[in-house]
């Protein structure tokens, strides 16, 4: 085996919002994760890619605690977001309002769009005049607000797939986060969804720190200032961060031999 | 073609025999009736005496006993029920879940007879003793307390029933909050709710319909028990607010005077009250179903 680099994101990132040192992560007795060194840095888009299996959405889900919903999931090392461990906080309700989550599925809350919105804040106990405010300013921030704004009250599951998406990037934008993990958002979309999403995303890197997790490499380089590339260690199934850094640099100048076979397509 | 024609005639020939059923049931109930019907009128509905003797008959001790033991049975096997569903419907701990699943389905297994010989026996008697009894003597003076305890009243046939139709109830509710997209619940908890957030502000709204189902399914069945409600609740025609006291549903009296109606208007006036509970279930149904397309229209 070649000895591993030394995986940090290159100079130039900016300061790091979110710091990973040696972490990993056990469905009970399997390890799925292991000894992941990751900076990411301060709004800007960091996508992590790689083939099924290899622990992409476990490292994700370390970010937030989504993890604490797996029975027997257990994490190691330190998860830092400016310099406090996620891992070990007991704020989830803080935690879950600074940092935000984007799954697969559009999931619309069996609700009004405009419940939807502020289902977190209602949870925070803002008081009425802040959450009306945010209803407007988190669908705007979504691209979403010039097409719904005339049937707030109507039930989110009317909306069409990417509007559904939308809503839910909506929805966490509404208490305000620092950072927004997206989950492969645009893989239940149509293209066209796909693109309006993906604009999305430039535009909130802006103000957000962004990771997304993505199996579909063009999207990556479309949508990525930074990109993690991981792959599942063939011996005993477990995940392994192999290379970082700018996503120009790691699709055209790949240091690693099994980085620039997976880009390249001859990935077995 | 021919094969397609034989599968719709097939198919809708064997649709069409429920409706037929419940058609041909009323008929020949009304037609039973009729004696009852064309002699006493509207006024059997809103009626209170029921005497044999003078051949005098009315229904309406009978319809709110019946209602009543059914609202008591739900109040308490609602929230029972949607508990143990939300249990079993958690993931992990599969053996114990499994475990507890099954002796809930097997409480749908117990005739109802060994349900009301145990209510007779065990549940009355302890009931009236631990809960009825203090509760009477201490707050005899508000309404539904008042009255004489009994170990068999409104109230031990409601708890009975509650026993009864929790199976209904919890089983249909944990299949139906498993069916909720797992995406809810961590979208949900991604923002930041607890679990019990989660479980009342999400999954619950979500699976609000086939829980209601479940509700409209045990109603049916609490309005109809027959002989476990005849063994507990004390069969005294009254009507009352005392939960502590005797009471009487329709389908209890019924099952008592049918051998013994000897008088055909006596036989048509328990045969209208067949009809008549055929009627509280059907309004109860369709208010419910009303009631619920009314709030999700209301709030979607």
């Amino acid at each position: 085996m070649v000895p591993r680099p030394e995986l940090r994101a290159l100079a130039g990132g900016g300061p790091a919002k979110v710091t990973i040192e040696d972490a990993g992560f056990f469905y009970g007795r399997f390890r799925a994760l292991r000894d992941v060194n990751l900076e990411v840095p301060e709004k800007r888009v960091t996508a992590l890619i790689g083939p099924s299996g290899c622990g992409k959405s476990t490292l994700l889900r370390m970010l937030n605690r989504m993890y604490d919903l797996v029975p027997g999931g257990r994490a190691e090392g330190r998860v830092l977001i400016d310099g406090e461990d996620v891992l070990r906080t007991t704020r989830l309700l803080e935690l879950r309002q600074r940092v935000g989550m984007v799954f697969q599925r559009p999931s619309p809350f069996p609700m009004s769009i405009r419940d939807n919105v502020v289902f977190a804040p209602r949870l925070l106990g803002w008081k009425r005049p802040r959450i009306e405010a945010a209803v407007r300013e988190s669908l705007e921030g979504a691209a979403l607000w010039d097409e719904v704004k005339d049937r707030l009250d109507e039930p989110a599951t009317g909306l069409s797939g990417g509007q559904q998406q939308r809503l839910s990037i909506a929805r966490c934008l509404a208490v305000q986060p620092e950072v927004i993990l997206m989950d492969e958002p645009c893989s239940a979309l149509d293209p066209i969804a796909t693109l309006k999403i993906e604009d999305l995303i430039h535009r909130l890197a802006r103000d957000y720190t962004i990771v997304i997790v993505t199996h579909n490499m063009q999207q990556a380089a479309r949508v990525a200032d930074y990109t993690a590339f991981m792959l599942m260690n063939a011996e005993d199934r477990c995940g392994e961060l192999v290379e970082v850094g700018p996503t120009v640099e790691l699709f055209n100048r790949p240091r690693d031999r099994r980085t620039e076979d997976y880009i390249t397509g001859r990935f077995g | 073609m021919v094969r397609a024609d034989r599968f719709r005639i097939l198919t809708g020939g064997t649709g069409l025999l429920a409706p037929l059923a419940l058609l041909l049931i009323v008929t020949v109930l009304v037609q039973q009736a009729w004696p009852a019907i064309v002699h006493f009128g509207p006024g059997f509905l809103t009626g209170r005496v029921w005497n044999p003797v003078s051949l005098n008959f009315a229904a309406l001790p009978y319809i709110y006993g019946t209602v009543a033991s059914a609202s008591i049975a739900l109040v308490i096997a609602i929230p029972v029920g949607i508990g143990v569903a939300l249990f079993l419907a958690e993931p992990g701990q599969a053996g114990l879940r499994g475990a507890i699943g099954i002796a809930v389905e097997l409480l749908a297994a117990i005739p109802s007879v060994v349900y009301g010989l145990w209510a007779l026996f065990v549940m009355g008697p302890f009931v009236f003793k631990a809960l009825e009894t203090p509760l009477n003597n201490r707050f005899g003076s508000f309404p539904l307390f008042s009255g004489t305890a009994r170990p068999t009243s409104l109230f031990t046939a409601g708890l009975i029933l509650a026993v009864m139709v929790l199976p209904t109830l919890a089983s249909i509710s944990r299949e139906v909050i498993r069916a909720v997209p797992g995406g809810l619940r961590e979208a949900s908890v991604a923002l930041g709710a607890t679990w019990w957030e989660t479980t009342w502000r999400v999954i619950l709204p979500a699976a609000r319909a086939g829980i209601f189902g479940a509700v409209v399914l045990a109603l049916g069945r609490a309005l109809g028990e027959t002989i476990a409600v005849t063994m507990t609740i004390g069969n005294r025609a009254q009507i009352s607010p005392a939960l502590f006291e005797p009471a009487y549903t329709l389908a209890a009296v019924i099952a008592n005077e049918f051998t013994e109606a000897t008088a055909p208007l006596h036989t048509a006036a328990l045969v209208e009250l067949g009809v008549v509970l055929i009627g509280v279930t059907l309004t109860v149904n369709l208010s419910a179903q009303l009631l619920l397309r009314a709030s999700a229209d209301a709030r979607p």
